[in-house]
């Protein structure tokens, strides 16, 4: 057996997956379902020369991360439900300030307290609108322990080229489940950091609108002295009321991940070419989804499934694109269909979208969606 | 000793209203850097929301403006990740006893080694002239129409019981003592936090008819009284007084020298 071969659950895969991608800054604050996240990395990160912090609160983990990115450390914070809500306004700072961080969030039963030991997937629109006014984020969903690993390093790598935070969002389901797994060789990975400056200090401009879309950054400390506020500020750092600069830099802020989706947005296809009907589902949802289509396929049903890896930006051409052979999409999340109402806005009315929902902190029963698939016949 | 190398000049002028003690104490920090020595691009300034944390944004190192209350846990990752950098927090009553009072004991608690230079204008005055922390039990605030209802922060003394290593106190009548206390602050090799009393004419003076903007900063003079002879003063007598002085100085082990520590040893395994 591969030595780089384990059991191991989705949560502690993704603190596998954050070193093996440079991470060496955490902080955090204890919560169901994600705490063993910290806990791994409390051991493992001082014996390969990273910090571990447990902060007072969320909010305070969250501004720590961003501290730690601006000194030069590939950063990482986690939590679920309750806590996501309290790291929203420093989450929107990070947006705003182009630095770059990753925060995990496993989902649990909500609104407020919920079901804290239960899986839930009640926070997908959150991680796109938690945040007050216009940003841009990348949010990443993994169904499988392995996927929790690789989304981890993918999640430091766009956050680094694109300084954006990104988030991944795992449920209980896929942070506690154990799986087999065989990693990969660390050294075998494709790793990105964040493109540095190479002018001269008092040539540098922090948030320059070049050809890119995405300015160089400085780490503090480095001879580069430069202003980083979560007011808008121009190219220089600054804040500013000018509205022509207001303009051109939320402008760019909002649109520099447009220019690069094609690497950002990632969808997974089974029996796709041939389906009539069609799921579109994220998660853990998309394993039962899974073996609901399996299932249809065998009893002859024309079912395909397309699996959304990248949440945010949503894959809208993805699913337009789907949806031109289908008759039927259905939609199966452990929510009251957050994300059903994105398909429809893609799907433009191609197809009648469907939905299948739980919110009891149950996982969804194939079974349920092979009802609706039948309904759908 | 001149002030341009270490300031933006181009950012000027500045947002405070005339008879503000935030320039004051600004200029007490720039000594305190220059008699230091400190290399320019080793110094972070971190700051919240409010006026005293607009200043970064106006001297020439690594500053970091963060959002209302959260500059202590954006410097604690960054002090974290380079712990070679001097980092100066600063923060005003509301920003660092209010909105971020948690930050605030948590790190003086870790004994982590960031200079917090706290302003004390007993107000919210960016905002207008809120009831803060410190606004003095009866006095007027827009927000606190009848006079305050609520007893107030004791700063520095909430900070030595969070377990700071150096807590000192000092008004911008002072300066000469403030440049004093903010150098041995940033000396001090753990948590430190100097409380600066830094009038507000404009939204803590002018409601509660405190007089002429120089009579806020002249007040400061009979109002202080040294640490030594406090002690020898009644409760009854040092009500409204201002203790100033170096209130705590003491060796307790500072976090990152401790988890450097077992840093070293949990690699060596």
């Amino acid at each position: 057996m591969n030595s780089r071969t384990f059991m191991m659950q989705g949560n502690i895969a993704v603190a596998e997956g954050a070193i093996d991608a440079g991470c060496r800054f955490f902080a955090g604050y204890p919560i169901t379902p994600s705490s063993e996240i910290a806990e791994h990395l409390s051991k493992k990160l001082p014996e390969i020369g990273g910090r571990f912090i447990q902060m007072e609160d969320e909010i305070a983990a969250m501004g720590a991360v961003i501290g730690a990115s601006l000194g030069g450390l590939k950063s990482l914070t986690a939590t679920s439900g309750p806590g996501f809500s309290l790291k929203q306004e420093n989450i929107g700072y990070a947006s705003m300030t182009e630095v770059p961080v990753v925060i995990v969030n496993v989902m649990r039963g909500g609104p407020s307290t919920g079901l804290p030991t239960l899986p839930a997937q009640g926070d997908v629109m959150q991680a796109r609108w938690g945040t007050h006014g216009d940003h841009p984020i990348i949010t990443l969903v993994p169904a499988s322990v392995r996927e929790s690993y690789d989304m981890t390093v993918q999640a430091f790598n766009m956050s680094e080229k694109y300084r954006v935070p990104v988030i991944i969002l795992l449920d209980e389901i896929i942070g506690h489940v154990y799986e087999k797994v065989t990693l990969p060789d660390p050294l075998t990975l494709e790793l990105v950091k964040r493109k540095k400056p190479e002018m001269a200090p008092d040539d540098y401009l922090p948030y320059i609108n070049d050809e890119s879309m995405i300015p160089p950054m400085a780490n503090f400390g480095d001879g580069y002295r430069y202003h980083v506020t979560g007011l808008v500020h121009d190219e220089t750092g600054f804040p500013t009321n000018d509205t022509a600069k207001i303009e051109a830099m939320l402008t760019r802020l909002n649109t520099k991940l447009d220019k690069y989706q094609d690497e950002i947005i990632q969808v997974e296809e089974t029996d796709t070419d041939d389906a009539k009907i069609g799921i579109v589902t994220y998660g853990s949802s998309a394993r039962s989804s899974r073996f609901a289509q399996r299932q249809a396929r065998e009893a002859g049903i024309p079912v395909g499934m397309l699996r959304i890896q990248t949440l945010w930006p949503f894959p809208i051409q993805a699913i337009h694109e789907f949806s031109k052979k289908l008759s039927h999409i259905i939609v199966p999340e452990l929510n009251l269909g957050q994300i059903a109402h994105e398909v429809e806005h893609a799907v433009r009315g191609n197809a009648e979208v469907l939905r299948v929902n739980k919110i009891t902190g149950e996982p969804i029963n194939p079974e349920e969606i092979i009802l609706k698939i039948k309904e759908c016949v | 000793m001149d002030y341009l190398p270490y300031l933006r000049k181009d950012k000027f002028p500045h947002i405070w209203c005339e008879g503000c003690g935030d320039g004051i104490a600004l200029k007490a920090i720039l000594r305190a850097i220059n008699n230091l020595g400190l290399d320019k691009d080793k110094i972070a300034m971190v700051s919240g929301i409010g006026c005293s944390s607009r200043t970064p944004g106006y001297v020439d190192f690594n500053t970091l403006h963060t959002t209302h209350g959260r500059a202590i846990a954006f410097a604690t990752g960054l002090k974290l990740a380079r712990p070679e950098l001097t980092v100066l927090v600063i923060s005003g009553d509301g920003d660092a006893t209010a909105i971020g009072g948690n930050h605030l004991i948590h790190a003086a608690r870790r004994n982590i080694n960031l200079t917090v230079l706290l302003y004390n204008n007993h107000i919210y005055g960016m905002t207008g002239g809120q009831v803060s922390p410190t606004t003095p039990m009866g006095d007027f605030a827009t927000t606190a129409p009848y006079g305050g209802m609520e007893n107030n922060f004791d700063i520095a003394g909430l900070t030595i019981a969070a377990g700071a290593s150096f807590v000192a106190r000092s008004t911008v009548y002072h300066a000469k003592a403030l440049e004093r206390m903010i150098e041995a602050a940033i000396k001090k090799n753990g948590f430190s936090l100097v409380e600066i009393m830094s009038p507000c004419p404009t939204a803590y003076g002018k409601i509660n008819k405190k007089g002429l903007p120089k009579d806020l900063v002249l007040n400061q003079k009979t109002q202080a009284v040294n640490l030594e002879k406090s002690k020898t003063m009644s409760a009854e007598d040092l009500r409204g007084r201002i203790i100033t002085g170096i209130l705590a100085d003491r060796e307790i082990p500072e976090y990152v020298n401790t988890y450097d520590k077992i840093m070293s040893s949990a690699q060596r395994r």
